[in-house]
C-alpha cells in the first residue's frame, strides 16, 4: 500500500462518503471498517456531537454524529445511514454519516487549499478540496476530529501565533 | 556483523543492567548485614562486568569507563587484595546509584556523566590507584614493569556452546594493547577421525602475546565469561633485564558450583523487578494455559461432534459439555489473568537499601524483616504501591520508631523492628507495615487536629477517630520537618493511592507498642464486583466494593435543605441524595425518590445516596479502559460489556461525589 502511494502512481485513495447532500472523502488508509448503525452507550459529560461508545470486538469505541460535529440539523438514523470505523494514531472512533458512496484515486497535487468561508462553513475539520469526475470531494482531517476540546479551545484561543507562524 | 543495527538491543541493554544493578545493590546489603558469602562478591563482580561489556558494545563510552573503575576496585576486592568495609560498601551503592543515573541519562539521549558521576569517578580512581593494592594497580597508566602478557588459552571443547566466541574475546584483548598470536594449535584429545568431528565443538588453543602496559586483572577480565570453560594461564612478559617468571596462575574456576549457580539471583531479582512494559513468565504458567487451551479445544470439538448430528437424546451430553466449556473458560480466564501476577518481592527489594539509609541519616537502629515476598499481585497493582509503600516505611521509621536512647529508656531493644507482610485474606491481598515503636502520638495528633480545626478543643475522640486524623490532607505532626517526611503531603496521599488501586488503608496502633498499617488490595484491577443499576434507558455498574447498602425511601424520608439539596436520614447521620440520572444527563429515568432506589456508597470517610431506577443485579465486570480511544470522563471510571454485547459505564464513586459537590456548588 505505502509503497502504491509513495511510488510511480502517486494518488491517494479516498473512501468518499454522503453529509447533508455534500461529499466527503476520507484516506482510506485510515478506515478500519464500515458498519450499520447500531445502540451506542451514551456518555455524560460528552458535547452532543459524540453519541457515546460500542463494542467493537471487546474495545470501547466513542462514536460522533458528523452532522452535529459541523453543525449541521440532526438526522434521524435510517437503513443506510453507516458508521465509519477510523484509526487516528491507533485510537479508534467511528463517525455516523449519511451514506458511504465510493472509493476513489485522487491525484495529491490536485488537492486545493480550503478557501476560507468565513463563519458560514466550519472548515476546521478539512485537510483541502479536490475534483473527482466534476465532482468537489471535501477531503475530511480525521486526525482533528476526535482531539480533545481543551486543545480546540487552546486553538481558537491562540489564532495569532498561528498567523505569526505562518508570516514568518 | 556490521550490518547488525544495535539499537535494538538498547533496550534490553537498559533492562538488563537495571536489573544488575538491582542485583549488586542487593549483594552489597547483604554484604554490609556481615554476610561473609564469596559468591556476592563474584555477583557484584558480575554485575558490574557485564554492564560494563554491553555499555562498551553499544557505545556508552562514559558508562563503560565509570564501569571500568569499579570494576577494578571489585576486582580487588574480589582477589581479596582489599577488605570489604563499611566506606567501601558506600561507594559502591553510590556507584550503583550514580550508575542508574547515568543509565537513565543514557536511555533518554542526554549526555551520561555529569559533575557528580566525574567526581565519584575521581574518588573510586584515587581509592583504586591510591591506596594501591600490591602489584599491578588497575589502571592502564599505572601499570608499570609489565611489557605484556603472556596468554594460553586452550578451549574446552564445549566452550563453543556457551555462546562464547574466542575470536570475541581476542577482539577484547585487542582493545588493550598490540595482540600476536604465537602459535595456533589443536588439543591432543581432538578427534582424529573427520566423521567423529562435532562442529559445535572447539579443539583449539591459541598462545598470545599482548603488548603494552595493561594491568593483569585487566585481561583476566576479558576471560571472565569463559570461566570453566577454557584453560587458562596469564603470565607476565617481563621487561628484558629481569626474566623472573612468575608462576602461571590459573583462572580456572575454583569450585564447579558457584559458576553454575552464579546468574541465578540476578535472574531471580530480575523476574521480580522487571516494571517495564513486559513481563517475565514462568514456563509453569505457560504450561498451565497451553494445558487449558487443549482441554478447551477438546471441549469444543465433543461440543461441535454434538452440534453436527445432534439428536433430542443427546440434550443430556449438551448439557454436560456447556458446563465442561465454562468450567474450562473460567480455568483459561484464572490462567491467563495469572500471568499478569508478580511477586511482591520485587517491591519489597527496594527496602533493605531504604532502610540502611534513613537509619544512618536518622541515627537510629532498625532490623528490617520481610515476609510474603512470594505473594503475587496484579503487575498494574504492583507498579502503583510501591511509593505508598516507601512513604509507610519511612513514616514507621521517622515517627514511629525512637532512637537508641528513648528505646534504650522504655526498656525495649535498641534496635527497633520494622516487619513488612504480604499474605491473602480473602479476595484481598494484605501487606502489613508493622513497627515496635512509640505508636500514634494521640496528644500530638489531637492537638493538631485542633489547630487545624478538624475537631473542636475539647472533642472527645476514640481511637478509632484518632487514627482516621491522620488522614486528612495536609496533615503531619512531626516537630520538624526532615526531607523523608513530615512535608504535610502524607498520608492523604497514600490513602488516595490505595483508594486508586481499589484498596483501603487502616492503622492500628497501641502506645509505647507500636502501630501497624494494613493495606488490603484487589487482587487484579482488570475484573470487579459490581452491582448492575437501571437509570433511564441506561446501565451503570457500581463497584460492590463501596457499596453501603440499598434501600427505597418513603417520601416523609427525605428532606430538602435550602439550596435545592436532598438529604435523607441514614443510620443517626444526614445523607446526601445525588440524582444519577441528573448527574449523568439520563433521559425516561425515574425522578421521585420513593420509586426509585437509592444506594448508599462510601468514599473517601463520605457516604451519599445514589438514585437509581432498579438494581438489576451483581456481576463480575471485566473493565475497560474509555481512554484507549476517547478520554477520561469524569464521574465514570470505565466501562465494560454486558451479556449482550452491549457497553455499559462503571461509576467512579469519587468522582460522582464531587461532581455533585460542583453542581452544587454552581
Amino acid at each position: 500500500m505505502h509503497e502504491n502511494t509513495d511510488g510511480a502512481a502517486p494518488t491517494v485513495q479516498q473512501l468518499t462518503f454522503n453529509l447533508a447532500g455534500e461529499e466527503y472523502g476520507v484516506d482510506i488508509l485510515s478506515v478500519r471498517e464500515i458498519r450499520g448503525w447500531s445502540r451506542v452507550t451514551r456518555i455524560p459529560q460528552t458535547p452532543d456531537h459524540l453519541l457515546g461508545v460500542l463494542n467493537l470486538r471487546g474495545a470501547i469505541v466513542p462514536i460522533m454524529d458528523l452532522r452535529l460535529r459541523f453543525g449541521l440539523e440532526r438526522e434521524s438514523y435510517g437503513d443506510s445511514t453507516v458508521v465509519i470505523i477510523v484509526a487516528v494514531a491507533e485510537r479508534l472512533f467511528g463517525i455516523v454519516v449519511d451514506a458511504v458512496s465510493d472509493v476513489v484515486d485522487i491525484d495529491p497535487s490536485a488537492i486545493k487549499p480550503v478557501p476560507d468561508m468565513g463563519a458560514v462553513v466550519d472548515t476546521r475539520y478539512l485537510k483541502g478540496l479536490a475534483t473527482h469526475v466534476e465532482r468537489m470531494v471535501m477531503l475530511l482531517d480525521v486526525d482533528k476530529l476526535m482531539r480533545p476540546e481543551d486543545v480546540e479551545t487552546l486553538d481558537a484561543a491562540l489564532p495569532h501565533v498561528r498567523e505569526v507562524e505562518v508570516a514568518a | 556483523m556490521g550490518a547488525v543495527d544495535l539499537t535494538q538491543f538498547h533496550k534490553t541493554f537498559f533492562e538488563e543492567s537495571l536489573e544488575g544493578l538491582d542485583a549488586m545493590e542487593a549483594a552489597l546489603l547483604a554484604l554490609d548485614s556481615g554476610s561473609t558469602d564469596h559468591e556476592l562478591v563474584h555477583t557484584i563482580f558480575r554485575a558490574a562486568h557485564s554492564i560494563k561489556g554491553g555499555a562498551a558494545t553499544f557505545g556508552f563510552a562514559e558508562v563503560a569507563a565509570f564501569t571500568h573503575v569499579a570494576e577494578s576496585l571489585l576486582e580487588e576486592v574480589r582477589s581479596e587484595r582489599r577488605g570489604v568495609d563499611g566506606e567501601l560498601i558506600d561507594l559502591l551503592l553510590r556507584s550503583v546509584d550514580c550508575l542508574r543515573a547515568m543509565l537513565d541519562h543514557t536511555s533518554h539521549g542526554l549526555p551520561a556523566a555529569d559533575a557528580d558521576s566525574e567526581a565519584l569517578r575521581g574518588e573510586l580512581v584515587r581509592l583504586v590507584s591510591g591506596e594501591a593494592a600490591p602489584a599491578p594497580a588497575a589502571t592502564t597508566a599505572a601499570a608499570a614493569s609489565v611489557d605484556g602478557w603472556a596468554i594460553r588459552f586452550v578451549a574446552l571443547p564445549h566452550l563453543l556452546q556457551t555462546g562464547n566466541d574466542p575470536l570475541r574475546l581476542f577482539r577484547e584483548l585487542q582493545q588493550l594493547g598490540r595482540l600476536d598470536v604465537c602459535r595456533a594449535f589443536v588439543v591432543d584429545a581432538a578427534p582424529t577421525q573427520l566423521a567423529e568431528l562435532d562442529p559445535g565443538q572447539c579443539w583449539l588453543g591459541w598462545e598470545l602475546r599482548l603488548h603494552g602496559a595493561v594491568a593483569r586483572a585487566e585481561v583476566a577480565a576479558v576471560f571472565d565469561w569463559v570461566e570453566g570453560d577454557c584453560e587458562l594461564a596469564i603470565e607476565p612478559i617481563a621487561p628484558a633485564a629481569s626474566a623472573a617468571p612468575v608462576a602461571p596462575v590459573a583462572v580456572a574456576p575454583p569450585v564447579a558450583a558457584p559458576a553454575a549457580s552464579a546468574p541465578r539471583p540476578v535472574r531471580e531479582t530480575a523476574a521480580a523487578s522487571s516494571e517495564g512494559s513486559s513481563i517475565r513468565v514462568g514456563i509453569d504458567k505457560v504450561d498451565a494455559l497451553i494445558n487449558m487451551m487443549g482441554e478447551l479445544v477438546i471441549t469444543q470439538s465433543m461440543l461441535s461432534d454434538i452440534g453436527e448430528h445432534f439428536h433430542p437424546s443427546q440434550l443430556e451430553r449438551l448439557r454436560e459439555g456447556l458446563l465442561q466449556l465454562e468450567r474450562n473458560t473460567r480455568e483459561l480466564q484464572e490462567s491467563v489473568m495469572r500471568i499478569r501476577m508478580l511477586p511482591i518481592g520485587s517491591v519489597f527489594n527496594r527496602f533493605p537499601r531504604l532502610v540502611r539509609d534513613l537509619e544512618r541519616k536518622l541515627g537510629k537502629q532498625v532490623k528490617l524483616e520481610l515476609h510474603g515476598e512470594h505473594t503475587e499481585l496484579d503487575k498494574t497493582v504492583l507498579e502503583k504501591i510501591g511509593d505508598p509503600l516507601v512513604h509507610l516505611v519511612r513514616n514507621a521509621i521517622d515517627h514511629g520508631l525512637e532512637s537508641p536512647e528513648q528505646r534504650r529508656a522504655a526498656g525495649k531493644n535498641e534496635t527497633g523492628t520494622l516487619r513488612l507482610d504480604a499474605y491473602h485474606e480473602g479476595g484481598n491481598i494484605v501487606v502489613q507495615i508493622s513497627d515496635d515503636g512509640a505508636g500514634l502520638n494521640r496528644a500530638a495528633i489531637v492537638a493538631k487536629a485542633e489547630q487545624r480545626g478538624l475537631i473542636r478543643p475539647g472533642q472527645e475522640v476514640d481511637d478509632a477517630e484518632v487514627a482516621e486524623l491522620i488522614f486528612q490532607p495536609g496533615f503531619s505532626t512531626a516537630a520538624q520537618a526532615t526531607d523523608l517526611s513530615g512535608r504535610g503531603v502524607g498520608m492523604d496521599v497514600v490513602r488516595r493511592n490505595v483508594r486508586d488501586l481499589g484498596g483501603s488503608v487502616g492503622v492500628r496502633s497501641q502506645s509505647g507498642k507500636g502501630s501497624v498499617f494494613t493495606i488490603a488490595l484487589p487482587l487484579t484491577l482488570a475484573i470487579i464486583d459490581g452491582l448492575v443499576t437501571a437509570v433511564g434507558e441506561e446501565r451503570y455498574i457500581v463497584p460492590l466494593i463501596s457499596i453501603v447498602e440499598s434501600l427505597r425511601l418513603r417520601p416523609e424520608m427525605v428532606r430538602k435543605i435550602a439550596g435545592g439539596g436532598e438529604v435523607f436520614h441514614f443510620r443517626n447521620e444526614y445523607l446526601p441524595i445525588m440524582r444519577l440520572h441528573r448527574a449523568f444527563g439520563c433521559n425516561a429515568a425515574i425522578t421521585e425518590i420513593e420509586r426509585g432506589i437509592v444506594v448508599v456508597v462510601e468514599e473517601e470517610g463520605r457516604r451519599v445516596g445514589l438514585l437509581v431506577d432498579d438494581l438489576l443485579g451483581q456481576q463480575q465486570a471485566v473493565v475497560k479502559s474509555l481512554e484507549a480511544h476517547y478520554q477520561r470522563v469524569q464521574g465514570i471510571s470505565g466501562a465494560t460489556i454486558l451479556s449482550d454485547g452491549s457497553v455499559a459505564l462503571i461509576v467512579d464513586v469519587c468522582g460522582v461525589v464531587r461532581l455533585g459537590q460542583r453542581s452544587k456548588a454552581a
